[in-house]
């Protein structure tokens, strides 16, 4: 009896602190690598090359970035909130290393396959505002405090219609799990049974993870910088990285939930395993999200609120009704 | 009047400095701002950053000497700023000008013209948070660069105009990459159109804001761009014609609506009545000489006083040269258009979001070196 549980442990135990390094490595070059997508994204986009003199295809470049980031001097601006100021890149980075958790990279590739992996993901997605808030109040920065209101109004705003619309995806398959919402998907993606909520979610998550259209958090025209103005060395790499680490994450839900996660298209897997249709699909929705931001100015704020509020939000709610009221009478 | 320490923060209204360094304020102008939340109560732009001291510096400068200075006030229509410098100085002395050098000097103040309203449709846009169309302006504008550099030797400060002509002749390379531009430059409007104008992104970013009536256009001076999306299609280059410009068929564009996307709109249609002023310059471009040989190594002008205004990529610019028999100016005083542009902008940003305040103040075009002077 002991010794089962004693195996089950050491299995457990195991099984979590390979999970753990994987994670972390994942994240980071992961992050690293993304950097190194956008400017390259960007580069071609308006007519010029982006980063290739370090390493080969300029793939290095983050890392000497990073590097430079390390070196750089922690400055702490005088009549700062040192404590808050100092946890609130910590506190950026934590919620995001716990979304990897539940992603389903594959069949058998998910660290813990929780059956409220969905709420998981969502509930501690949350978090991050808080660190943005925290953030942009502790520097004691008009510019970073505006940031930091922003932030909170936007992500309330746009919580609602995404969470709306995953719900739409929750209740067709009946399952918080995503093993089940993934194998739900084997022939035919949801994106096709829920395209509103398919546009709903990529609109919203860009929204969430403030990126362009949506970056009014760090508009830098108009806020310097945002939250972050007073951050400096890595503490602004930490929120950097954060920022590219939640858009693969919003971007491996979307592949989970509306583009069949591991699935091929229609069934056919070419051959080709599970993670890498995963991977090859999240990065896809990741160059479409850079794509968007390297082409369209930004919105104002007011009307960044109006879209959500008289748009999104109403949008979302009907679509959530008609898809439970099809439930109910199919 | 501009109170330069900060008022302390009361509960509801709070003061925020845009700028001296910020990066949509286009150099070092710093503009005092009173905010309830978001909406602005109060705007006062504070300026003298950068003020160098142009016009006291032309006292203890011989007329030649200060020709360098004339485009340093406002570096991005530098030529303009030099032809309408040597045209005042002309005007005062009576120095014949040839015919060549009067087409050479138009054509490349049109191609400065192009320049400066590439870069401030990027600029612009930029301001706005899309940063592409930036990088395709730029694009662009280096080949007005290329051009220029070419004859002038200079990409940003030309002193290419001399008294009585220009410093180099132009030839036959200058004249195929400028019609090669021009080619280029009318492919690119569709580009630019689908990519800026028509966004609806954009559209709710300038329709509407910053709209300065008529009354406040005329009570604080606007000129330029701004002041012909007011509906006034007032132009020096055809209001009062210099130089040679009653000699081609061009429009003054206009628009009515007198907001952002109003004079971004009559900018992007200024460039091109610009392409076809050098078009028709082009065309009848005459031989001869491009510098009047007879104009003396310094040059001295009869006592006296001469005003001379002409338009420059931001509007009215005007020099007044008093002169006491030297060779050097008595007195010179520039009228720049950003400093009356700028400040309709007390007015206009009242009531308005810091969103807007971006908006407003990136639509108005203005060169902060050129307001300090």
């Amino acid at each position: 009896m002991l010794e089962a549980l004693g195996n089950l442990l050491g299995a457990d135990l195991s099984r979590i602190l390979v999970g753990l390094i994987a994670v972390l490595l994942f994240s980071q070059l992961n992050a690293l690598f993304l950097v190194w997508l956008e400017r390259k994204v960007a580069g071609h986009i308006q007519l010029r090359p982006g980063p290739k003199e370090v390493g080969p295809f300029g793939l290095l470049q983050t890392i000497a970035d990073g590097i430079k980031l390390v070196g750089k001097e922690l400055i702490t601006p005088f009549l700062a909130d040192k404590k808050l100021f100092i946890l609130a890149p910590v506190l950026v980075f934590m919620p995001v290393l716990v979304g990897f958790m539940v992603l389903p990279f594959g069949e058998n590739l998910i660290i813990r396959d929780m059956n409220v992996g969905v709420l998981l993901i969502f509930g501690f997605s949350t978090f991050s505002v808080l660190a943005i808030l925290a953030g942009g109040w502790a520097s004691n920065n008009k510019y970073a405090l505006l940031g930091a209101v922003r932030s909170v109004a936007q992500n309330v705003a746009y919580e609602i219609p995404l969470l709306l619309s995953v719900m739409a995806v929750v209740l067709t398959v009946n399952s918080l799990r995503f093993s089940e919402i993934v194998a739900a998907q084997g022939k035919v993606w949801f994106c096709f049974f829920q395209p509103v909520a398919t546009l709903i979610y990529l609109i919203c998550a860009t929204a969430e993870t403030n990126r362009a259209p949506f970056d009014i958090p760090e508009a830098e025209s108009e806020l310097v910088a945002g939250f972050h103005t007073e951050y400096s060395g890595m503490r602004f790499g930490l929120f950097f990285l954060a920022e590219y680490t939640n858009m693969f994450i919003v971007c491996a839900v979307a592949t989970s939930l509306f583009f069949g996660g591991w699935h091929g298209p229609f069934g056919f897997a070419l051959g080709i395993p599970g993670v890498v249709w995963f991977l090859l699909k999240t990065y896809f929705l990741l160059f479409v999200i850079m794509w968007v931001r390297w082409t369209f100015p930004r919105l104002r704020f007011d009307q960044l609120m109006n879209f959500s509020w008289k748009v999104m939000i109403p949008l979302s709610l009907a679509n959530l009704v008609v898809t439970a009221a099809i439930l109910k009478f199919i | 009047m501009a109170s330069l320490i900060q008022e302390p923060v009361d509960d509801r209204i709070y003061s925020l400095n845009l700028g001296p360094q910020h990066p949509s304020t286009h150099g070092v102008l710093r503009v005092l701002l009173k905010l309830d939340g978001e909406y602005i109560v109060d705007a006062d732009p504070v300026i003298g950053y950068g003020h160098r001291g142009h016009e006291k510096m032309a006292e203890n400068r011989t007329y030649e000497q200060f020709m360098p200075n004339a485009c340093r006030m406002d570096y991005l229509s530098g030529l303009i700023y030099n032809h309408g410098y040597c045209l005042a100085v002309e005007k005062l002395a009576g120095i014949e000008v040839p015919e060549r050098a009067r087409y050479i000097r138009t054509i490349c103040a049109e191609l400065n013209r192009i320049s400066s309203h590439l870069l401030w449709f990027g600029a612009y846009v930029m301001d706005l948070g899309g940063f592409t169309p930036f990088l395709y302006a730029f694009d662009d504008r280096e080949n007005i660069l290329d051009i220029l550099d070419r004859v002038s030797g200079s990409r940003l400060t030309y002193s290419y105009c001399r008294f009585g002509g220009v410093a180099r002749d132009i030839d036959e390379q200058f004249i195929t990459a400028t019609r090669a531009f021009i080619a280029r430059l009318r492919s690119r409007w569709s580009d630019y159109h689908n990519l800026v104008t028509k966004n609806v992104i954009f559209i709710n970013r300038v329709r509407n804001i910053g709209v300065i009536t008529t009354d406040q256009a005329q009570r604080f001076g606007v000129t330029g761009p701004s002041l012909r999306a007011c509906g006034f299609a007032y132009d020096m280059r055809k209001a009062e014609p210099y130089e040679i410009y009653d000699r081609f068929d061009f429009e003054i564009p206009m628009e009515t609506a007198s907001d952002a996307e109003a004079r971004y709109l009559v900018r992007l249609r200024e460039m091109e009545q610009s392409c076809r002023i050098i078009e028709q310059a082009l065309d009848q471009l005459p031989a001869g000489p491009y510098r009047n040989d007879k104009v003396p190594f310094k040059v001295k002008p009869p006592k006296g006083e001469v005003y001379f205004s002409f338009e420059s990529a931001r509007g009215q610019t005007g020099f007044y040269l008093l002169s006491d028999g030297t060779s050097y100016p008595y007195r010179l005083r520039a009228r720049v258009p950003s400093f009356s542009n700028l400040h309709v902008l007390v007015e206009v940003f009242k009531g308005t979001l810091v969103a807007d305040a971006v908006s407003i103040l990136g639509s108005i075009d203005i060169v902060v070196p050129e307001v300090d002077r």
